[in-house]
C-alpha cells in the first residue's frame, strides 16, 4: 500500500518490536510499514477497545479514533481500554491515555463526533484502513458507503449476546456490506448491546480478529476476510464462514451504483424496505414524547393514561412501573398483542432508555392508535427524575 | 427432502432454537423454505421475505435450488459493537 521506503527503525523501536522483526510477513520492512500506516477506528467501545490496544501495541504509527461518548459504568464489563477511574470521562480521552501507556510511539488523532454524511468521506479519506467498531446500523451503512466511495478497506465486526461476525468489505477486491445486507432489518429484529446483552469477552475475540485483518492489510500478508463472513458462536465455541459474492445490483458498489454520497440513515434504519414508501410519513409524524415528571404529575392528578412497557420480562423484573399501572408487552409481541390495547386510550410507551419504545410508538401510530406518547429517556430517566429506588441497568 | 436449517443471532430468538430439520417438497428453492418458515404461525413470521441465506456456507440468492441434506444458514445483520 505504501510506495516510498520508510526510514529505518530506531534502536528503541527495534527492541520493542523484536518479536515482529523475526516474524515472517513482518520483519523490519513490515514494521516500518506499520509505523507509516494510518488506521481509523470508528467507535472506542467493545470492539474498538481491543482493536486500538492491539494496533497500538503492534506499532501502527497513526490511529484515528472516532467517538463522542463518555465512559459509563456499564461499559467496563467489555470495553477494556477504559478503566474504573475513567467513568464520566470522554472515551476519546481515556483511550488516548491507555494507548500512550501501551506505546508512546503511536500518534492518536481524535475525532470527538458522531460520524455524519457531512464528514464521513473526508475523515475516511485520510486513512489507509478503516475499522467498523460502531454499535448501530445508521453508522455502519454510512461508514460502508464512505469506504466504498473512497476506495478504503472496511474491516467489519459486530457482536450480540454470545455471537459475532467479522469480514473485510473492500469494494475494489470483493463485496461490500451492502452486497450482503442491502437493506436494514425491521425494527423489532434490532436489539443493540444495551437491549440484547453481550458477553464481555466477545468483543475481545471479534475485535482481535479485526485488528489481525487490519495488520494483514497493511502488511499485505496472508489471506484476508475479503469475500468471507466469519460467524463466531462463543457458546458453541465455533467459527464458521460463509462465502460472499459481490452483488452486481449493489446500490453502493454494483455496476450501476445509486449511492454517490454517504447518506444519513438515522431516518432510514429501523424501517424495512417493504415499508420504505411509508417511511417519510412515519418520520414526519414524529411520535410525541412525554417526560417522566410530566407522566408522574398526570398520574398524580388521577388522569387516565395507560403505560405500556415494551421491554423483555427479565428487564421488568429489575424494576417497573407496575405500581403506576404499567403493563408488559415486549416489543416482539406487540404486533400479535396490540388488540389488548384500546385505540381510544392515551398510551405512554416505555422501555429502558426510550429507543425501543419510540419504535413501538411509531408502529402503534401506524396501526391507527392516535393518542400515543413515548416516555422520554425510558425507565432510566424515570429513575433519575422521579423514583431513584428503581435500579438502573 | 429435508434440509438442515441453522439460525443465527436474532433469528435464533424467532426460531426458539438454533437448528431445525425442515421438510420441503422436491424442487424447492431457498425462497420456498423462507416462505414456509414465515407461514408456520410462529415468531418466524417476522423473518424478512429475503433474509441473507447461505446454502452449505455459500451465499445463496432466493432462487437457489435446494437438495436433500443441504445445510441452510439464515444470517441476520447484527449492529452491536
Amino acid at each position: 500500500m505504501l510506495e516510498q521506503t520508510p526510514p529505518a527503525l530506531t534502536p528503541d523501536e527495534s527492541l520493542r518490536y523484536a518479536r515482529h522483526l523475526i516474524l515472517p510477513h513482518v520483519g523490519p520492512a513490515g514494521q516500518a510499514r506499520l509505523r507509516a500506516a494510518r488506521i481509523l477506528v470508528v467507535g472506542a467501545g467493545g470492539l474498538g477497545s481491543p482493536v486500538a490496544m492491539y494496533l497500538a501495541a503492534a506499532g501502527v504509527g497513526t490511529l484515528g479514533i472516532v467517538d463522542f461518548d463518555v465512559v459509563d459504568a456499564t461499559n467496563l464489563q467489555r470495553q477494556v481500554i477504559h478503566g474504573t477511574g475513567d467513568i464520566g470521562r470522554p472515551k476519546l480521552d481515556s483511550a488516548r491515555d491507555r494507548i500512550a501507556e501501551i506505546n508512546p510511539h503511536v500518534r492518536v488523532e481524535g475525532f470527538a463526533l458522531r460520524l455524519t454524511s457531512a464528514d464521513a468521506r473526508e475523515i475516511v479519506r485520510g486513512f489507509d484502513v478503516v475499522i467498523d467498531g460502531t454499535d448501530n446500523f445508521p453508522t455502519r451503512y454510512l461508514l460502508n458507503d464512505a469506504c466504498v466511495l473512497e476506495g478504503k478497506p472496511n474491516v467489519y465486526g459486530s457482536i450480540l449476546r454470545w455471537e459475532g461476525q467479522a469480514s473485510v468489505f473492500w469494494a475494489e477486491r470483493g463485496p461490500c456490506y451492502r452486497c450482503l445486507f442491502a437493506e436494514p432489518p425491521p425494527p423489532h429484529l434490532v436489539p443493540n448491546c444495551a437491549e440484547g446483552g453481550v458477553m464481555g469477552v466477545l468483543p475481545g475475540i471479534v475485535g482481535s480478529v479485526q485488528a489481525t485483518e487490519a495488520l494483514k492489510i497493511v502488511l499485505d500478508a496472508g489471506e484476508t476476510l475479503v469475500g468471507r463472513l466469519l460467524l463466531f458462536d462463543a457458546l458453541r465455541m465455533s467459527f464458521r464462514e460463509m462465502r460472499l459474492r459481490r452483488d452486481p445490483a449493489c446500490p453502493a458498489c454494483g455496476e450501476h451504483p445509486v449511492i454517490h454520497e454517504p447518506i444519513d440513515y438515522e431516518r432510514f434504519c429501523g424501517v424495512g424496505t417493504a415499508e420504505a414508501n411509508r417511511e417519510d410519513r412515519m418520520h414526519d409524524e414524529d411520535v410525541p414524547e412525554m417526560t417522566p415528571t410530566e407522566l408522574k404529575s398526570r398520574l398524580d392528578r388521577g388522569e387516565r393514561v395507560t403505560v405500556v412497557d415494551v421491554r423483555e420480562p427479565w428487564e421488568w423484573e429489575i424494576g417497573n412501573l407496575g405500581p403506576q399501572g404499567a403493563r408488559l408487552i415486549p416489543l416482539n409481541d406487540l404486533p400479535s398483542r396490540m388488540d389488548e390495547l384500546n385505540p381510544q386510550d392515551e398510551l405512554i410507551i416505555q422501555c429502558r432508555s426510550g429507543a425501543r419504545s419510540a419504535r413501538a410508538a411509531g408502529f402503534l401510530r401506524e396501526q391507527g392508535f392516535q393518542r400515543v406518547h413515548n416516555l422520554a429517556g425510558g425507565i432510566l430517566r424515570w429513575s433519575d427524575e422521579v423514583d431513584p429506588s428503581i435500579p438502573k441497568y | 427432502m429435508i434440509v438442515r436449517t441453522l439460525f443465527f443471532a436474532t433469528y435464533r430468538d424467532l426460531a426458539g432454537t438454533d437448528e431445525l430439520a425442515v421438510e420441503l417438497p422436491a424442487g424447492a428453492r431457498v425462497a420456498d423454505l423462507v416462505r414456509q418458515l414465515r407461514a408456520g404461525g410462529t415468531a418466524l413470521s417476522s423473518l424478512p421475505e429475503t433474509p441473507v441465506v447461505a446454502v452449505n456456507m455459500d451465499y445463496a440468492p432466493a432462487a437457489t435450488a435446494l437438495r436433500d441434506g443441504d445445510e441452510v444458514a439464515l444470517i441476520p445483520p447484527v449492529a452491536g459493537g
